[in-house]
C-alpha cells in the first residue's frame, strides 16, 4: 500500500511534468493473484455462435420470446472453481487446508503488522482498523466495531482476509495461511485459544461474542 | 479543526476521527475558494465555487492530499480546455470544429467538482456530487459520486465475462457482446450511498450540500434486465440470494434477495447514453433500484445463487446499522424516502433581500414521490412545492417553490412523501429510534439557517 500510495502522490505531484506513459509503473508493480485469478480469456474458436431461436432462417427475430436466447455458453467446472472463492457461515466454500494460532503469528508479522498494529489495535493513519477488541461496548456512548466485537461469523473473517488482504498483494495468500491467520487473530480477539487449529471442518465451529448481535431491517413499519 | 473533539465524543473512534477528517477537508476546499473569490470583482456571493478560477484545480490538489493548492493557476479545470478568451467574439472567427479531439469538453468556466473524503487510504475511499450546481435531476457522468474499496480497475471488455453459477440449471458464461444482445432496457435513477449524511447525526458538521447529501447521484442507465440473464440460466427451487462479485482488488461482494435480482435489477453496460464510466464499473455494473449503493456491484464478474445469504465482510462488519441497545440491524437495502434544499444551501450567501427561487431533489428507493412541502420557519408551517417532471420512480425529483426573502433570519426545510405514504421524518424521530450510532441511512429533514447578512449555515433545527 505504502508503495501505491507513494507512487500515486509523486504522480499527482509530477502529473504536469510527467506523460501519461509512467502509468503503466502502477500495473508493473503489482503481482497476479494467485488465489481466484480473473478469468482467463475466452480462447478464440472456429465454431459459430450458436443459433440464436430468436431468428428464423429467414432472419427474422421474434418479439415476444422473453428466454432461451441462445447466447453465452455453458460455464466449465473450471472456470467456476477459478473464482468462486467465497465462504459461507456454515462453512460452504471452505478449501481444504489448515493453519494454526503459532504459524498465524508469524505470517501477522510478516504481511499484516505494519498496517494493523503489533497488537491488532490498527493504525489508524494508514486507515487500518483494529481487528480486536471492543467486546460489550455496543451498547455504549464509544461503540468499537472489530471482527472480535462485532462479526457474527468466523466465515466473514476468512473470506475477506482470502479475497482482499493483504492491501499491497490482494489474493496472495494460501489456504493454510488464511486458515493460520484467522486462527491467530481469532486467538488473540480471546475466541481462540492460542494452541488453536482451524480448518474447514472447525471453523465454522467458532462461536462469536455477538453472533446473536443482529436482527431484520423493521423498516418501513418502524423507522 | 481544534473544537473536534466535543463535536463528536458521542461517536466510536473510527467515526469520530472519520467525521473529523469530512470536515477538515471541507474547510480546505472552502478557504481555497474563499480565497480565489478574493481575486474575482464579479462575485456575486450566492454560490461558492463559481468564480472564474474556482477551485481545486487539477483534481489533485484536494483530492490526493491537498498538496499544491495555489499551484496551477492558468490552467483549465477538470473536464475543460483552456482557450483565449476573444475581445470580441463577432469580430473573428471562432475556434475550429473538433479542436477538443473529437469528444466534448465542458467550459472551461464552469469548474465544479467531486471532492474526496480523505480517508488514510487512497485504495479505499469516496468523493461526493456537487449537488448545489446542479440542475434538472441528471448528474453529469464525471460528478456522479464514486465509493471504492480497491480502487478503480482498468478493465478490458474484450476480455470481461460474467459467470453465472450456483443453484442454476446451467451455468453460463456470458462476454459483454453476448449480453449486449439481449432485450436491452434504459432506466433512469438513482444511487445513493448509505453513508450519506453519516456525518450529521450528532451535530450539524458539514458546510455544503455536497458534503451532506453528495452520496447521492441520477444516470440514465442502459443494460439488460438481471431477470433475462437468470432465465437463460435457469433458476433452480429454493434459490433465496444471489452473491455479486466485482473484478477490483476489493473482490466486492454482496447478498441480494433472490425477488429483488427477478424483479428490476439491471446488468448495466451504459450510463447516460455511451458506455459506463471506468469509476462507474466498466464495463459492466449491477443496478438494484432502491437498494443502498454499496449493493450495485460495480466491475461484475460473477454471480452465485444461493440458498441463504453470504454474509459477506460488507453486510455484516460494514453496512449494518448499529442500535442503542448494541443491536444492529442487517440487510436495511431500501433506501427511505429523502429531500434536500440544494439552492439556497450551506456555504452560500444571499446578496440583497428579495426574489428567489428554492430549488432542490426528492427520491425515494420506495417509488415515486408524491411530495414536497417546503418550511421557511424551520418546521411551523409548510408550502407545497411543485414538482418538475419527469418525476421518475426511485429517482431524483427536481423541486421548486418562488420564495421572497424578506432580510430576516429564516430556517428553510424541505420534507418530501413517496407513493407508500412514506413521509421524511425529522432528525429527532430518526435519532430517537436508532440513537447516533447506526452511521448508515440518515434520511432526516435538513436544516438551512439564512442569516440577516444572507449567509447560509447548516444548522440543527
Amino acid at each position: 500500500m505504502f508503495m501505491r500510495d507513494k507512487l500515486r502522490q509523486s504522480l499527482a505531484i509530477g502529473a504536469l511534468a510527467l506523460t501519461t506513459t509512467a502509468l503503466p509503473a502502477i500495473g508493473q508493480e503489482t503481482q497476479g493473484r494467485t488465489v481466484a485469478p480473473l478469468p482467463a480469456e475466452i480462447e478464440e474458436t472456429t465454431e459459430l455462435v450458436p443459433t440464436s431461436p430468436v431468428a428464423d432462417s429467414e432472419g427474422t427475430a421474434d418479439a415476444g420470446l422473453e428466454s432461451n436466447f441462445g447466447l453465452g455458453r455453458a460455464a466449465t467446472e473450471a472456470e467456476i472453481a477459478a473464482i468462486d472463492i467465497d465462504v459461507m457461515p456454515d462453512g460452504r466454500g471452505l478449501p481444504e487446508g489448515n493453519g494454526s494460532y503459532a504459524e498465524g503469528s508469524s505470517l501477522y508479522e510478516e504481511k499484516c503488522l505494519a498496517c494493523h498494529g503489533e497488537n491488532l489495535e490498527g493504525i489508524k493513519e494508514l486507515g487500518a482498523p483494529a481487528l480486536i477488541g471492543g467486546r460489550d461496548t455496543l451498547g455504549s456512548d464509544k461503540p468499537v466495531k472489530t471482527v472480535e466485537s462485532y462479526l457474527a461469523n468466523a466465515s466473514t473473517l476468512y473470506d475477506y482476509i482470502h479475497r482482499a488482504m493483504p492491501l499491497d498483494s490482494p489474493g496472495s495468500l494460501s489456504a493454510d495461511e488464511v486458515y493460520a491467520l484467522s486462527a491467530y487473530i481469532l486467538g488473540r480477539g480471546g475466541i481462540l485459544g492460542e494452541d488453536a487449529e482451524l480448518d474447514a471442518q472447525s471453523l465454522p465451529q467458532v462461536q462469536m461474542p455477538n453472533a446473536d448481535g443482529f436482527i431484520a431491517d423493521p423498516r418501513p413499519d418502524s423507522l | 479543526m481544534s473544537d473536534d473533539t466535543t463535536h463528536h465524543e458521542r461517536y466510536g473512534p473510527a467515526e469520530r476521527r472519520m467525521v473529523r477528517q469530512m470536515a477538515d477537508a471541507e474547510t480546505q476546499m472552502l478557504d481555497q475558494l474563499a480565497q480565489d473569490d478574493a481575486d474575482c470583482e464579479c462575485r456575486e456571493g450566492m454560490f461558492p465555487g463559481v468564480s472564474r478560477r474556482g477551485m481545486l484545480f487539477g483534481g489533485a490538489a484536494l483530492g490526493a492530499s491537498l498538496l499544491s493548492s495555489g499551484q496551477a493557476a492558468a490552467q483549465a479545470p477538470p473536464g475543460a480546455i483552456e482557450y483565449p478568451v476573444q475581445p470580441d467574439s463577432t469580430k473573428e472567427q471562432g475556434r475550429l470544429i473538433l479542436d477538443d479531439g473529437g469528444y466534448g469538453s465542458r467550459s472551461q468556466f464552469e469548474n465544479e467538482l467531486r471532492w474526496r473524503y480523505p480517508t488514510d487510504s487512497l485504495d479505499s475511499s469516496w468523493s461526493m456530487t456537487p449537488l448545489a450546481a446542479g440542475m434538472g435531476i441528471i448528474t453529469p457522468s464525471g460528478l456522479h459520486f464514486e465509493r471504492h474499496h480497491g480502487g478503480i480497475p482498468t478493465i478490458d471488455p474484450e476480455k470481461h465475462s460474467l459467470i453465472i453459477h450456483g443453484m442454476v440449471d446451467k451455468p453460463l458464461r456470458f462476454t459483454m457482446n453476448d449480453l449486449k444482445r439481449l432485450p436491452s432496457v434504459s432506466r433512469t435513477m438513482f444511487i445513493e450511498c448509505s453513508g450519506n449524511g453519516l456525518s450529521e447525526w450528532d451535530k450539524p458538521t458539514l458546510k455544503t450540500v455536497q458534503g451532506t447529501h453528495g452520496l447521492t447521484s441520477t444516470s440514465e442507465w442502459t443494460g439488460v434486465l438481471l431477470s433475462t440473464v437468470l432465465k437463460e440460466a435457469g433458476i433452480q427451487d429454493g434459490a433465496a440470494w444471489i452473491l455479486a462479485e466485482g473484478a477490483d482488488a476489493a473482490v466486492m461482494t454482496r447478498s441480494v434477495p433472490i425477488d429483488k435480482a427477478m424483479d428490476d435489477a439491471i446488468l448495466a453496460y451504459g450510463q447516460n447514453g455511451e458506455a459506463l464510466r471506468p469509476e462507474q464499473g466498466y464495463p459492466l455494473r449491477l443496478l438494484l433500484p432502491g437498494y443502498e449503493g454499496n449493493t450495485h456491484i460495480k466491475w461484475l464478474r460473477r454471480l452465485e445463487i444461493s440458498d441463504k445469504p453470504f454474509m459477506t465482510r460488507e453486510e455484516t462488519l460494514k453496512y449494518t446499522d448499529l442500535l442503542p441497545d448494541g443491536k444492529a440491524r442487517e440487510f436495511t437495502l431500501e433506501m427511505d424516502a429523502k429531500s434536500v434544499i440544494t439552492f439556497p444551501s450551506g456555504a452560500m450567501r444571499l446578496p440583497t433581500p428579495g426574489y428567489y427561487e428554492i430549488s432542490g431533489i426528492a427520491w425515494s428507493g420506495r417509488g415515486k414521490i408524491t411530495g414536497v412541502e417546503i418550511s421557511a420557519d424551520g418546521g411551523k408551517t409548510w408550502n407545497k412545492a411543485t414538482l418538475q417532471e419527469p418525476v421518475l420512480d426511485k429517482c431524483h425529483t427536481r423541486f421548486r417553490m418562488p420564495w421572497v426573502w424578506d432580510g430576516r433570519e429564516a430556517v428553510l426545510q424541505s420534507r418530501c412523501t413517496d407513493e407508500s405514504g412514506y413521509v421524511q421524518p425529522t432528525l429527532a424521530e430518526l435519532v430517537k429510534v436508532r440513537g447516533v450510532y447506526s452511521v448508515y441511512h440518515l434520511n432526516a429533514i435538513q436544516s438551512w439557517h439564512v442569516a440577516a447578512n444572507g449567509e447560509v449555515s447548516n444548522v440543527h433545527a
